[in-house]
């Protein structure tokens, strides 16, 4: 016990006594560490943010598109026919698994009430079964009703950020706003949600499908169908569904690719993790090298520091000092060193990970487990590159080190 | 008997040269006594100080200290009887230079395994003795030469060992702090310790009882002498 606290007050004492030395010596440790403390930090901040959003967002929605939201050859569905009222005809026969389905219309307009605008605003045509695919509950008022759908009515639900900036504290409910030049009747504002890509609930207005048609033209837009499945084992049941009769509907001849794309939320799931794997891949690369050349900083220091105190370990050798207490107070003076250095790389790693939250949209989460992985890691390195120069001092013959000048 | 040689013989192999360093010895020294070993450089006094120190172990012979058979001992062994029995005073004082009085009293404990509460007590006894208790908390670069080497003393005592090896213990100070420190010993014998002293100097063996004198690694002559 007592040979460790020697070890640990042998290390502080080196540093303080050439603390340049110590720096440059543990500066790859500092490094390493800096960098798998931030990456982590960051990874975990984006699981939170994005994963968990990612969740809300429902997996269970199928999107029928004309483009695939991730394919690195877009420039092939220029030439694709637009979805209509056909192929949504034609997919709410068949698919009976959806629990429910609904046509979509987007476009982005500015929206007027009185004086107030609020600009570039998605709207939406949809019908009321909307409601449940998205969970889009309406926190004030109802959403949009069958009746309304059916009868393209003017009316239109409002995202709680579009309410927000059109009536301030007013309540929106019965008020009329301002699209091109239709207005629509406010019959609900949705719940607050979060953001997620274009499909942000918040800055959106939704209103009957029907209304859509007559107010913004169908004509050179594409559909898109959105069905919501009751879990993920029938996903692909319905996709195949889809795909047969959306070929047959499209008279795609065999053998050729799709001319549409049935979407979900999962391709982003996948391209996450594309991105976290690469960023933990680099983290990995990073952090192994620094660590390596951090590590060889180490043993180096520590065979300098082996020859120059030759004789102390004679003198300690002589008081009665076995090869295994010699070896042990250089190991622990090795990994005193670098896990000074892993803990300046934890604060660093963690000031980084504060910064990068603060400077870019990148969230930054700290976990308890990064710290320890980070010291541990250094520590690793501390024994692995200190056992050599240890053994070294470990192994001196007291007899010639008790005569070293 | 606290030492007993018999045949003891160290060859040092330099290549292909065999140096016959001690050439079977025999020596007892009984409990108490307090013995010189002398001779010019050469005739394998270092060898003889290494070998009764259990730094080393002889190529063929015995050596029994205290009844412990050394010869044949591995280096963990050695490390141990050499912590237990034997307290080293050498020329060049050997303190650790970044270590308190006090801490380098302390070291041959911490290898003994003692508790720091009875560590501290006893170090600070073993100071006592040698009238440093006041220098406990200076560095060895505070410290007079002779105050150096009575720290060195102090911790060549605080195991209570066997047997007190001192290698040219006044080799590197003036002859008034050389005769302050064989003064010390003398004492320390008079207080029942067996001390061992290697020199080449005339004036210091003869605070010693018993003169052994070796040349080409062999005992020349081994007198007894009454202390003036």
């Amino acid at each position: 016990m007592i040979v460790i606290w020697e070890g640990i007050k042998q290390a502080l004492y080196s540093l303080r006594a050439n603390p340049l030395r110590s720096l440059l010596t543990t500066l790859g440790i500092v490094i390493g560490i800096t960098t798998v403390i931030a990456i982590t930090s960051v990874i975990e901040g984006l699981n939170i943010s994005f994963a968990e959003e990612l969740a809300t967002m429902g997996s269970n929605v199928l999107y029928v598109q004309k483009w695939a939201w991730v394919d690195k050859e877009w420039y092939k569905y220029r030439h694709y026919r637009n979805l209509g009222m056909l192929e949504y005809n034609a997919i709410a026969k068949i698919a009976s698994d959806a629990q429910f389905i609904s046509p979509m219309y987007r476009t982005v307009k500015d929206i007027k009430h009185g004086n107030k605008k609020a600009e570039f605003v998605m709207v939406a045509g949809v019908n009321e079964q909307y409601k449940d695919i998205r969970a889009a509950y309406p926190a004030a008022g109802r959403f949009l009703v069958k009746y309304e759908v059916e009868g393209g009515r003017p009316v239109c639900v409002l995202g709680s950020e579009v309410a927000e900036s059109l009536f301030g504290q007013e309540n929106p409910l019965g008020k009329n706003v301002l699209i091109d030049s239709t207005h629509f009747r406010v019959v609900g504002v949705l719940e607050k949600k979060g953001k997620f890509f274009d499909m942000n609930l918040d800055t959106v207005v939704l209103v009957p499908f029907g209304a859509f048609e007559r107010a913004f033209g169908a004509r050179h837009r594409s559909l898109t169908i959105v069905l919501l499945v009751p879990d993920q084992e029938t996903i692909p049941k319905v996709e195949n569904e889809i795909r047969a009769v959306m070929r047959r509907v499209r008279k795609v001849p065999f053998g050729k690719e799709d001319d549409f794309a049935i979407n979900r939320v999962d391709v982003f799931k996948q391209l996450y993790e594309k991105l976290t794997g690469g960023l933990y891949a680099t983290m990995f690369g990073v952090g192994a090298i620094s660590l390596i050349v951090g590590g060889i900083g180490i043993m180096n220091i520590m065979l300098v520091s082996v020859t120059e105190r030759t004789r102390e370990i004679g003198i300690r050798k002589a008081l009665g000092a076995t090869n295994r207490i010699v070896l042990f107070q250089f190991l622990v003076e090795a990994v005193t060193l670098s896990a000074v250095g892993g803990i300046i790389g934890v604060v660093l790693g963690l000031l980084v990970a504060q910064l990068i939250a603060k400077v870019s949209p990148v969230p930054a989460a700290v976990r308890y487990w990064s710290v320890l992985l980070g010291l541990g890691f250094s520590s690793a390195v501390g024994i692995l590159f200190g056992l050599w120069p240890a053994r070294s001092a470990a192994l001196k013959d007291p007899i010639e080190a008790l005569r070293y000048e | 008997m606290l030492i007993r040689c018999r045949n003891l013989t160290k060859i040092y192999y330099t290549g292909k040269i065999q140096v016959p360093a001690l050439i079977e010895i025999d020596l007892d020294v009984k409990q108490g006594e307090f013995v010189a070993i002398m001779g010019p450089s050469g005739s394998g006094k270092s060898t003889m100080m290494n070998i009764l120190g259990c730094l080393d172990t002889p190529t063929y012979g015995i050596y029994e200290l205290d009844g412990i058979q050394i010869q044949s001992r591995t280096e963990e062994e050695l490390a141990r009887i050499r912590n237990r029995k034997i307290g080293f005073v050498f020329q060049t004082f050997n303190l650790l230079p970044r270590a308190s009085a006090l801490a380098n009293v302390e070291l041959p404990l911490i290898y003994a395994g003692i508790t720091a509460e009875e560590r501290h007590q006893k170090a600070m006894e073993a100071l006592g003795s040698v009238s440093l208790v006041d220098r406990a908390h200076h560095k060895p670069n505070e410290l007079s030469g002779g105050e150096r080497q009575r720290v060195a003393v102090a911790r060549a005592l605080v195991t209570g060992p066997s047997l007190v090896l001192a290698d040219e213990p006044t080799g590197n100070l003036d002859s008034k702090t050389s005769n302050e420190i064989m003064s010390l010993l003398a004492k320390l014998h008079e207080a029942g310790n067996t001390i061992l002293v290697i020199t080449h100097e005339q004036d210091i063996a003869k605070y010693a009882h018993r003169v052994v004198h070796l040349r080409d690694g062999k005992i020349e002559s081994d007198a007894m002498r009454s202390v003036s």
